[in-house]
């Protein structure tokens, strides 16, 4: 019998030996725990010591060979894959320099700009004071580039007859002030607000823009039931799905299985104007915003050769074919 | 000859010793790092404003009740919807399947258990979330139930393998005495074996809650990730944000040692401490119980 139960509760006595093990160790094997602690120590500061001497390695091997190269490239999901699309057509012209491009959200790639694990940072905003700071602070001097432009479209789904909004309706919407479709021309339905997570640099740049009407005085936060999904492709998905539902995402990222919806400035509330890259560059379209590339210093080597070639005709031909709206 | 020996013998115990104390060594470790960057958030944050409603912490709004509470709310209806699935299962597997279904049933189920939760996550955003909307008539389907119900099928294989294992464990006069007693199949289920395998089945349950308790991926995907407090009679059918999704969609993007960064920490330190304490509470419950069942059977 007492066999039966032992078998049964192998997990627990496994738990129940650990505790004692440990107690046990408290009391009697100090002198081993100081002994490993010591060696762990030892380790993680070889750990940490090899970590911080490698980025350097890599700056001065970029600066002094132009042989070959390799560029680490991370941060906005709205840029990547711009990025991606950069990358691959500039290694088929210099097959030396390799470059890789990781997405995760522009707070993501500024905050590796300043841990100095990626060479550029891509951020669909600009840098906060408090980064410039922290990056300052690790010995960093960030350089800016604005490598393209962008629109932030607001979709809804096809289903939903509402196809045009006034900017402070949008805000209104998004503040929670507005909760029915019906109160802005639409069915009697429920609104469901979808955003992008708050490391997205579209969340913050909505927030300002959109939110707060630009105002920087104005302290007004996502309205609290706002759904922050984790990826563009969630909106679009959702938004595809769900009647109800409102979005934002780069005019890049949208797809034919949603409507965008026409949007008027605070200056002319009645003139309704679809994102396009036209209206982009002719700023008649309101909720548009550069895009950037951030260096840790002032760019040498290949990563300035990478940066030129950016902003050369061939890669803002790039920047056209994907929806995005080139700087000149 | 014996000398050799018995320094042999020293040397692999003593190695093995070092294996076993250094894995407790990395525990504390673990809970020491923990204590180190997620403490101080008690002391920058002010209390007020950790025990508010408001999660919104790029304008230093640190509000941890709507995450402590969508947490709460979506492991327990997980482990109510897993719970009769798990050990209905384990019953039928143990007791009544014929041997080859079960040959066939048992590896299917801890197969279950080895898909990564991402791809249930996955399958959820695609199924899941637009079957809920319409068949419950929700405004959206990224709620706390639809991520309950996939942390339930996430934590079923769990407690059907544990348990089933329980039930083997019980020994056959058990059931033999329940049936020469002229009680039914189900009578001796539900009377005989199930309350001997007891420790076993809430162990399995533990272990199932831990799991759902720390799932992250698949919740993130589909509970809308929304911080509002649950605190209404229809709030499992609407977003809601959970501790480790939070951690894992903003751990990301803060910047060592700010305030956010400390209070993700103070998270990680909530979290251990759940769990911990669901571990402690089950290894009691079945510590008690063999007493018990000690003190009957001698």
């Amino acid at each position: 019998m007492d066999r039966a139960h032992r078998d049964n509760f192998k997990e627990f006595q496994i738990k129940i030996q650990v505790l004692r093990a440990f107690s046990a160790i408290m009391h009697t094997m100090r002198k081993i725990l100081i002994v490993l602690g010591g060696i762990i120590l030892v380790l993680l500061a070889g750990c940490t010591r090899s970590g911080a001497n490698q980025p350097q390695q890599n700056n001065s091997d970029i600066s002094s060979t132009s042989t070959s190269a390799y560029i680490q490239n991370a941060g906005s999901d709205t840029i990547v894959n711009l990025a991606l699309a950069w990358a691959e057509r500039y290694q088929k012209t210099k097959p030396e320099v390799s470059i890789s491009v990781t997405g995760g959200g522009s707070g993501t790639g500024l905050s590796s700009l300043i841990n100095k694990t990626t060479d550029i940072a891509n951020a669909s905003r600009q840098i906060s004071p408090e980064e410039l700071a922290a990056a300052k602070k690790a010995g960093l001097n960030p350089q800016e580039f604005v490598i393209a432009r962008d629109a932030i479209a607001v979709i809804v789904n096809p289903e939903n007859p509402v196809d045009h909004l006034t900017i402070e309706q949008l805000s209104r919407i998004y503040r929670g002030e507005i909760n029915n479709w019906q109160e802005v021309g639409g069915e009697d339905r429920p609104i469901v607000r979808l955003s992008r997570e708050t490391n997205s640099g579209t969340h913050v740049y909505f927030l300002d823009a959109v939110i707060r009407l630009g105002n920087s005085e104005d302290k007004t936060i996502f309205s609290r039931d706002t759904l922050l999904l984790p990826s563009s492709e969630g909106i679009i998905s959702e938004v595809r799905d769900n009647p109800n539902a409102i979005g934002y995402d780069g005019l890049g990222y949208v797809t034919s299985e949603v409507k965008m919806v026409a949007i008027s400035g605070l200056k002319t509330p009645d003139v309704y104007v679809l994102p396009s890259a036209k209206t982009v560059s002719d700023n008649s379209y309101v909720i548009s915003r550069n895009l950037y590339m951030y260096t840790q210093n002032p760019p040498t080597g290949a990563i300035k050769d990478y940066l030129d070639w950016i902003l050369s005709a061939e890669a803002q031909q790039i920047v056209i074919n994907l929806g995005f709206v080139p700087v000149k | 000859m014996k000398r050799i020996k018995i320094s042999g013998d020293s040397v692999i115990s003593g190695v093995i010793k070092v294996c076993g104390y250094s894995s407790i060594l990395f525990v504390t470790l673990i809970l020491l790092f923990l204590l180190r960057e997620g403490l101080p958030a008690l002391a920058n944050v002010p209390l007020s404003s950790l025990f508010s409603t408001i999660w919104y912490p790029i304008e230093g709004y640190f509000g941890l009740l709507p995450l402590i509470g969508g947490s709460l709310m979506v492991t327990i209806s997980a482990t109510i919807i897993a719970l009769p699935f798990g050990i209905g299962t384990a019953v039928y597997l143990s007791e009544v399947a014929p041997n080859w279904l079960k040959e066939i049933l048992k590896p299917v189920v801890e197969i279950l258990a080895g898909i990564p939760s991402v791809v249930l996550g996955f399958i959820g955003i695609l199924v899941l979330v637009p079957f809920m909307r319409k068949a419950f008539h929700l405004a959206t389907g990224l709620t706390g139930f639809t991520g309950a119900v996939l942390l339930g099928l996430i934590a079923i294989p769990t407690i059907v393998s544990i348990a089933e294992d329980a039930l083997n464990n019980v020994p056959p006069a058990y059931r033999q005495a329940g049936l020469a007693l002229g009680a039914t199949r189900w009578q001796t289920i539900w009377g005989v074996t199930l309350p001997a395998a007891k420790t076993g089945v809430i162990t399995a349950v533990m272990l199932g809650i831990g799991r759902a308790l720390g799932e992250t991926m698949a919740v993130m995907m589909v509970t809308g990730n929304a911080p509002v407090l649950p605190d209404k009679w229809n709030s499992l059918f609407l977003p809601v944000r959970t501790m480790t999704a939070t951690i894992a969609s903003e751990m990301g993007e803060v910047s060592s040692g700010s305030q956010h960064y400390q209070v993700l920490f103070f998270i990680g330190i909530l979290l251990f401490l759940l769990s911990l304490m669901i571990n402690i509470s089950a290894s009691l419950v079945s510590t008690r119980q063999r007493k018990r069942a000690e003190r009957i059977l001698s």
